[in-house]
């Protein structure tokens, strides 16, 4: 098999060919910060907060879809970069209501943990302060969608690992929103399959489970992570 | 069909003609101004004058100056009449033989017609685009048989950067590489896709292009296809252009059943079929990635780029994705010579480019320039100067991705790279002029209000930070911001010209740096003093 070396942040790395930046960094212990990304699903590449500087492009890059080239110097955490991240993580707490104090996710929100990661302290920009509505007519689960990042996880693992395809995004710009169906309450989904994947592929507090309240999110995300590997590597024994 | 017929058909068409045609504008701006009722009633009067033997009635694409339509010509002579109502049609027609017309008579002669080059436009107000009779008099559809029987695909490709043509969408990628990166790359099935997604507030070049001259953007199209071995053809076009969609579709008609489309071309081994798709109102589908996810039936959103179309592109097969205006431009450069083509414009910006001309100014409409042409020309000669005598300020070139060019500027030529100098783009031609009276920072709020309400949602910065920068511009507007306002304003509209994943992102940015750069007084003039 290829194997293809590049540098991450003055680091040797290597990496088989038709990997991601995202994957080899991963591998060689770099942590970039992602949010839409999870791993067996394809790549969406919306969040921008995995960008990279990569030498002798003026475009900064997405580390998730960008495929690792035989000598690319790749840069992760410049000024600029981190300047960036901070700025995009205050612009999706500024765009729903991310209260972390009732929030079902506080303490187990990847939001949560990237506004420390970035050493957000506060937000500079003004907040928005949505009423995007709460759907809490399936049995076992609701969707806040104040709480929602758009990462399209959801969407994703119910197309391509449940094969339901039950979510979809409607709307476009900050009016954008996952639906259920043809925008029915998901309740009276008839494609859904109460698999509840959606849940635990959902970075924040948006989708949660009937009944939790604050705090009470836990999410296992091996069953995710033992799916996919079944599926990619035909791997069935834990 | 031999060309022998070919010639034959466009011979059949010049014997038939009357000695005098009454040209009346049908596109858009015209019949919008009342033109269908114009015809008609010119049709009754040459009737009722029983003249016709001598004059006929056409109804053909835009004669230009919009802001005066509905316009009438009369061919040979060139006799120009603006404004006309369907009261002054019997004038007009008396007029023929020595009558008096009490229609408003234009000058032909004027900068606003001396002063363009007809290249893409050169059937533009002369042929009726719904007969395609009418486009093969004018020697359409020859430059697709000569290169079906006298040109292999390479020389095709060859001719076309031989002519230096560039993207005509705005980025101006050299249109040959981009053919020839379709044509090299590996795939059994391969696609041509015209995008007529033209979405651009006070843009209306490739709506005119298409409603008064579609079959040579379909010829275009096929050449295309012959050169990088493509069988399939689209042209996305935006579901706000009615008329243009009708044309289209009349011309589609018209060529296959001539056997100039479809399967065997010109009795050929080359199959060639174009079908239409309509947008359903996206602006960000003009964008490539979300274009062609359109087509395919998804959402409208772009994907990272690479990669690029031209190599995994509709369906994953090699795509080539060009401007109207380009394929527009391809029939003129395989039938005069791409030398001849060259021969227009600048070193780097060859050939010529349409705008459409429109906002504060005296003689709006479409226009056709040599690229190189100062915006001096376009502003002042061309269109006349500003409308009211209120000195002009301004012209926004580009649309919501392009920039605010101050006047003194204004000697600049007009070519890809100097405009991009500047901090705006060439953009696919929106020229809009703005005058004293108008506030830059209202015209970036106005732009920032189209991108927040155009961004897909995809990725965060487009879509939460154009949010952010209407509401800072707002803010300033209002008088409620302070200097750090300011600061966050340049510091967000770096993000999102940075981190944004397509092209309608990258570039929402730039009306507001381009307005910082020239009238960075005005946005300081607004700000709330500090509290002390």
């Amino acid at each position: 098999m290829p194997v293809k070396t590049l540098t991450i942040n003055g680091q040797l790395v290597s990496a088989r060919e038709g990997e991601t930046i995202l994957e080899a960094a991963r591998d060689a212990g770099i942590r970039i910060p992602t949010l839409c990304y999870l791993p067996g699903l394809s790549a969406h590449g919306g969040c921008r907060l995995c960008l990279v500087e990569i030498s002798g492009s003026s475009r900064l890059q997405p580390a998730c879809v960008t495929k690792v080239v035989e000598g690319m110097e790749v840069q992760t955490h410049t000024e600029r970069l981190n300047a960036y991240r901070r700025m995009i993580v205050e612009l999706l707490f500024a765009e729903g209501n991310h209260v972390c104090g009732v929030c079902v996710a506080n303490g187990n929100c990847e939001l949560q943990d990237l506004a420390a990661e970035v050493g957000m302290d506060h937000d500079r920009f003004e907040y928005l302060h949505p009423n995007r509505g709460l759907d809490a007519s399936h049995d076992r689960f609701g969707i806040d969608h104040n709480r929602c990042v758009l990462c399209t996880r959801c969407v994703r693992v119910c197309d391509e690992v449940e094969g339901a395809h039950t979510w979809d995004v409607a709307g476009r710009g900050a009016n954008s929103r996952v639906i259920t169906d043809l925008n029915q309450p998901w309740g009276e989904s008839a494609t859904c399959t109460s698999c509840g994947k959606c849940f635990l592929a959902c970075p924040t507090g948006a989708i949660f489970r009937q009944g939790s309240t604050v705090a009470e999110t836990v999410r296992d995300r091996s069953k995710l992570e033992f799916l996919v590997r079944a599926r990619e590597e035909r791997q069935w024994h834990v | 069909m031999e060309l022998a017929e070919l010639l034959a058909i466009g011979e059949r068409e010049r014997s038939s003609r009357r000695p005098v045609q009454i040209n009346c504008c049908i596109a858009a701006g015209c019949l919008s101004a009342g033109s269908e009722a114009v015809q008609r009633s010119l049709n009754d009067s040459v009737k009722a004058a029983g003249l016709q033997e001598r004059a006929q009635v056409c109804g053909v694409g835009c004669l230009r100056l919009c802001s005066r339509g509905p316009l009438v010509r009369i061919e040979p002579e060139g006799d120009l009449y603006e404004r006309v109502t369907p009261e002054q049609a019997p004038g007009i027609v008396a007029a023929l033989t020595g009558g008096h017309a009490d229609a408003q008579r234009g000058d032909p002669d004027s900068p606003f017609f001396r002063r363009q080059v007809s290249v893409v436009l050169e059937n533009c107000g002369r042929i009726e685009p719904e007969r395609i009779e009418s486009y093969i008099a004018a020697g359409g559809y020859q430059a697709l048989f000569r290169a079906l029987h006298e040109m292999t695909p390479t020389q095709v490709i060859d001719a076309v950067s031989r002519s230096g043509l560039r993207g005509r969408g705005g980025a101006g990628y050299p249109t040959g590489v981009k053919w020839s990166m379709v044509a090299k790359a590996p795939g059994p099935r391969k696609f041509v896709v015209c995008n007529a997604d033209e979405g651009d507030p006070g843009a209306f070049m490739n709506r005119s292009e298409l409603e008064s001259d579609p079959h040579r953007v379909l010829e275009g199209m096929a050449i295309a296809g012959y050169a990088v071995g493509a069988e399939q053809g689209y042209v996305y076009i935006r579901g706000e252009y009615p008329q243009a969609i009708h044309r289209l579709q009349v011309a589609l008609r018209q060529a296959n059943r001539l056997g100039l489309l479809g399967g065997h071309v010109f009795d050929s081994p080359f199959a060639f079929r174009i079908d239409l798709r309509i947008g359903a109102g996206a602006f960000v589908c003009g964008e490539e990635t979300a274009l062609m996810a359109s087509i395919e039936g998804r959402r409208g959103t772009p994907r990272p780029r690479p990669p690029y179309p031209a190599e995994a592109g509709l369906w994953g097969c090699p795509t080539l994705i060009n401007n109207v205006e380009t394929f527009a431009n391809i029939p003129g450069i395989i039938r005069r010579g791409p030398e001849w083509f060259a021969a227009f414009g600048t070193e780097k910006s060859k050939g010529t480019k349409v705008f459409s001309l429109t906002g504060k100014v005296r003689h709006a409409g479409l226009v056709e320039v040599p690229m190189g042409t100062t915006l001096r020309t376009i502003v002042e000669e061309i269109g006349g100067g500003s409308a009211d005598g209120t000195p002009i300020k301004a012209v926004q070139t580009g649309g919501p991705s392009g920039g605010c060019i101050p006047a003194w500027l204004f000697d600049t030529p007009v070519d890809y790279e100097s405009l991009t100098q500047l901090g705006s783009i060439m953009g696919s031609g929106g020229l809009i002029v703005m005058d004293e009276q108008t506030s830059m920072v209202d015209v970036a709020r106005f732009y920032m209000e189209f991108c927040m309400d155009e961004s897909c949602g995809k990725c965060v910065p487009c879509r939460a930070g154009t949010v952010q920068l209407h509401r800072l511009l707002t803010k300033i507007i209002q008088r409620r911001a302070q200097a750090d306002d300011l600061r966050r304003l340049e510091e967000l509209c770096d993000l999102v010209r940075h981190a944004s994943l397509c092209g309608l992102g990258q570039t929402a940015p730039n009306p507001v740096l381009s307005t910082l750069r020239y009238f960075r007084h005005e946005y300081e003039a607004l700000l709330a003093r500090p509290e002390v």
